[in-house]
């Protein structure tokens, strides 16, 4: 190879580089391994991490994966393919995205979705910079102040901060309206008006704190008053839940959240993936890949790569995102595991959730000091309060093999005895009365 | 399966994967107002019908392990198979995201050893893992460039230069942290036009972002020049990590000159393309700017590992995703970059800088126009076929699709965008030379082709499932949901 190139050695094709540039010192990096010592290494690891059974939800659910998802998601066929730019070379994968579109949109009751953004922390993000694109003829937009977008309600602390990062040099303020009794305020909302009217209202369904929003009324005040209105939502949720497109007299404008719970491990949190839907009149704000049915020479039907002139490849600095690969091979996994489950079986898991929850937070409520700290209609998680250092608690039941919930105080100091518990489909009454047995000896030891 | 026929199409109401179905649970304390009145339009099949449905269906894909797949700019390497079964390890793959650091040190002792191992790939003082896939660690850099101006006070700088071959990400990235973009020649040669670059340069300068080797294929010569240049008119830079597979354990950008820089793990660190994702893009930076790294990331106190989160860093351009980014995906790359070692990883850039000038110089020997022939390739490189389009009336798109016949995956074509008609060619460390060598067969056999019948060209793929598709009606009658036929 090298006498065809014309040279006698491999540096020599290294030769447009100066000299000082190859003196590195690349010492510190150790001698490699066979893959048997490197598994061996990395699984002495993992054991570290192993833990009994899983009440912490906060955006990642420990939900069941049918065997079959990742058999088939983890064939070389579509996990070492790339983005579909050569569409006739990549029918699977195409045809894999518009039926994804075609479930997601199903569940959520909008009518558009592109091929996935990063995780749901990011999609709204995109959603929230989409928004203001979208709402163009909003007052604030002739303004050289700050657009306003309004998160009502209690949203997932870690996507609003996501949110900020992705959109704060683009002149976008994000502004909580707080919350009463764990949900919106829409006193709180209704003052938002005139030179402080947001662009978009953002409201997250269960919200954080796994409670129901009054999602119509606040889908009706922003449609009332000029602003667009983003749902967060949970797809396993929405087997039953109202979806975004029917909130309110005229739905939500763009639906996001993560795809994790539809048969992604949880996995430290990731990879997992975004999802964005939206109305046929917003096609052209939505970032991200999307792909149409078409026909091809012969008039057979196919899938493609489509409206790609929206995208930074093309447009370059004018581009509606900078993104472009996404989650694909998450995607996969979803779109199988909703396949499998149907409508039927994506309900018993939504309703069996609920129930178990119920059935954790009657444990829990039994020990002595513990109570829920927020009334009214939840779907999978609850805030209980401890009485004790929540963080403290955290710890103690790690401990003892449970991982018991997400401690609240680092992001509402007024919550600091409290921890947002979960309970999905696999938590067993075993695995409740475990984490009761826990519980009562942490705190009462 | 019927072409186009979705999972839609073959299933029929009441049908269940009946083995997945837990027993219902009770919702009846749930407000009827806050419940759906609909189910939702999902497939209504078997378990076999969804697993025959998406088999048959991956059918339908090339991909690195059925074929070769040297897509320019994409870093289509084989991936070992052991970096995903260690990424999928229970203790792992059970892990939730905000359990507490106690029951998390295997985990976080992981991070803390990629974030090391990467420092000293890159020549950088720190490294943050969060950024989610390329373009988010290029965000990731610019704003931390943007964070860096602003808490110096330097509000005058407003502009980002881009050479004018860069990937679209980098202007698309400029405008959304809020910069303009201004475009920067690249010269005959294929480097940066430095007297262009100096002239450019000025009080508006935040800064430049450069990949080298650039997306022309070829390693920028006046790296060290423009990096001086950039610097005192108080500008920063930026690298992009697109190409960091060609220099990998020989050449670190922290010694050319850059500030901040990203990673993409999944080209250069073994992870599946995934047919578009996960990827993972790690930003590194140099000391000042440290402080304005994103978060969560990994420290080592004593003997524990713990996060840094947010309340510490009160500079941090702050969080990027809900959790800790792609964290399997960092996984993979540790035990990757574990299996490769310091050798191992010198020899991915040796073969791949082999691998790459061993097919260009095939290439032109068999009559095919390099872009720029008087270079060495990089690990990637540029072929144009500006004169088989004049003469023959066949493009570089009617290559790609021929190619497809013949087994082979298109390399990127029309990119970079100041070449006519080219292909960019990346064969990488992992094909051996047999697979170079049919790769130029075949596109030997295409000419000959395309002289004898150039219509059987044009028209290609003529194999695959489906022949070339009409991209114009997709995007004139959108048709992105099926929508069920009245029963």
């Amino acid at each position: 190879m090298l006498a065809r190139i014309g040279v006698t050695s491999i540096d020599a094709l290294f030769d447009e580089i100066e000299p000082a540039l190859k003196t590195a010192d690349f010492s510190e990096i150790d001698d490699g391994v066979d893959e048997m010592t490197m598994l061996a290494e990395m699984a002495s690891r993992a054991r570290r991490d192993e833990t009994g059974p899983c009440f912490t939800g906060a955006g990642c659910y420990d939900h069941h994966i049918p065997a079959a998802v990742w058999d088939i998601a983890a064939r070389g066929e579509f996990m070492t393919a790339y983005t579909p730019y050569q569409a006739e070379a990549s029918q699977g994968t195409l045809q894999l995205i518009y039926e994804y579109q075609t479930m997601i949109t199903a569940l959520t009751a909008l009518t558009v979705s592109n091929a996935s953004v990063y995780d749901g922390g990011s999609a709204l993000g995109e959603a929230v910079l989409m928004a203001v694109r979208a709402n163009r003829r909003h007052p604030s937009m002739k303004t050289d102040g700050p657009r306003r977008v309004a998160v009502a309600g209690a949203c997932h602390p870690h996507y609003v901060d996501a949110a900020a990062t992705i959109t704060r040099n683009q002149g976008i303020e994000l502004v909580s309206t707080g919350t009463s009794g764990g949900r919106a305020s829409l006193d709180a909302l209704a003052d938002m008006t005139g030179e402080r009217a947001p662009v978009a209202v953002v409201v997250q369904q269960p919200n954080f704190f796994g409670l129901m929003e009054p999602v119509d009324e606040i889908a009706d005040w922003a449609s009332a008053n000029g602003a667009l209105v983003i749902a967060v939502v949970n797809p396993t949720s929405l087997a039953i839940l109202r979806p975004p497109g029917e909130w309110g007299a005229n739905g939500a404008d763009i639906a996001c959240g993560d795809g994790q719970p539809l048969g992604i491990p949880m996995a430290s949190g990731g990879p997992s993936f975004g999802f964005m839907c939206t109305r046929e009149s917003h096609v052209r704000q939505l970032p991200g890949r999307l792909v149409g049915r078409t026909v091809d020479r012969d008039n057979r039907p196919g899938f493609t790569l489509t409206l790609q002139a929206r995208e930074q490849h093309i447009r370059r600095g004018k581009a509606r995102s900078n993104i472009c690969t996404n989650q694909g091979l998450l995607v996969t996994a979803a779109t199988i595991y909703l396949a499998m489950m149907g409508p039927t079986g994506l309900a018993r898991i939504a309703t069996r959730c609920h129930e178990r929850t119920r059935e954790l937070l009657r444990t829990l409520v039994g020990i002595e000091g513990v109570a829920t700290r927020f009334g009214g209609p939840f779907f999978h998680e609850q805030v209980i309060d401890v009485g004790q250092d929540a963080d403290r608690v955290a710890g103690d039941l790690a401990a003892r093999g449970i991982v018991g919930g997400l401690p609240l105080g680092r992001y509402f100091p007024e919550l600091r005895d409290c921890l947002l518990v979960c309970a999905t489909e696999k938590r067993t009454d075993d695995d409740i009365a475990r984490f009761g047995d826990a519980l009562e000896q942490v705190l009462h030891g | 399966m019927t072409p186009g026929d979705t999972i839609f199409d073959i299933g029929s109401p009441g049908r269940r994967a009946s083995a997945q179905y837990p027993a219902a649970g009770d919702v009846s304390d749930l407000p009827t107002s806050c419940l759906r009145t609909q189910p939702p339009g999902l497939p209504e099949v078997s378990e076999l019908q969804a697993v025959r449905h998406y088999t048959n269906l991956s059918a339908r894909n090339f991909s690195i392990d059925t074929q070769f797949y040297p897509l320019g700019s994409c870093t289509m390497k084989y991936n070992p198979r052991g970096a995903h079964r260690a990424a999928s390890l229970p203790g792992f793959s059970n892990r939730h995201p905000l359990a507490p650091a106690s029951a998390s040190q295997g985990f976080l002792a992981c991070l803390h050893d990629l974030q090391e191992t990467l420092k000293q790939v890159t020549g950088m003082a720190a490294v943050s893992l969060t950024p989610m896939a390329g373009a988010q660690g290029e965000f990731a850099g610019v704003a931390m460039i943007r964070a860096w101006h602003d808490a110096r006070g330097d509000a005058g700088r407003r502009e980002i230069l881009v050479p004018t071959a860069a990937h679209g990400t980098n202007p698309a990235t400029a405008v959304m942290c809020g910069y303009q973009v201004r475009e920067v020649a690249v010269a005959e040669d294929g480097d940066v036009d430095v007297a262009a670059l100096k002239e450019a340069l000025g009080e508006r300068t935040a800064g430049i972002m450069l990949t080298n080797p650039s997306t022309c294929g070829v390693f920028e010569r006046r790296i060290r020049e423009i990096a001086d240049a950039v610097h005192t008119a108080g500008g920063l830079l930026y690298y992009d990590g697109a190409n960091l597979n060609a220099i990998l354990g020989n050449v670190r950008p922290g010694d050319m000159g850059f500030d901040v820089l990203h990673m993409n793990l999944h080209k250069t660190f073994a992870t599946p393309h995934g047919g578009g994702g996960p990827g993972s893009g790690p930003v590194g930076v140099a000391e000042r700017l440290v402080p304005h790294l994103p978060t969560p990331f990994v420290v080592r106190d004593g003997d524990a590992y713990r996060w840094v989160e947010g309340d510490e860093m009160p500079g941090s351009i702050g969080r990027l995703s809900a959790f800790m980014g792609n964290a399997g995906i960092l996984l993979r790359a540790l035990a990757y970059a574990r299996m490769l070692g310091r050798e191992g990883m010198r020899r991915v850039a040796e073969y791949a800088t082999l691998n790459a000038n061993y097919l260009m110089a095939r290439l032109a020997d068999a009559g095919f126009e390099l872009a720029y022939p008087e270079r060495r390739a990089s690990h990637e490189f540029i072929i144009t076929f500006r004169n088989e389009a004049k003469t023959l009336g066949v493009t570089a798109m009617d290559f790609a699709k021929r190619l497809l016949d013949f087994g082979f995956h298109a390399p990127t074509t029309y990119f970079p965008l100041l070449v006519p008609e080219c292909f960019l060619i990346e064969p990488t460390e992992t094909e051996t030379k047999a697979e170079l060598d049919a790769f130029v067969d075949a596109m030997v056999r295409i000419r000959a082709e395309a002289e004898a019948d150039p219509e059987r060209v044009r028209t290609a793929p003529h194999t695959l499932p489906v022949s070339r598709l009409d991209d114009v009606k997709a995007a004139r009658e959108l048709d992105l949901t099926h929508v069920r036929s009245p029963t």
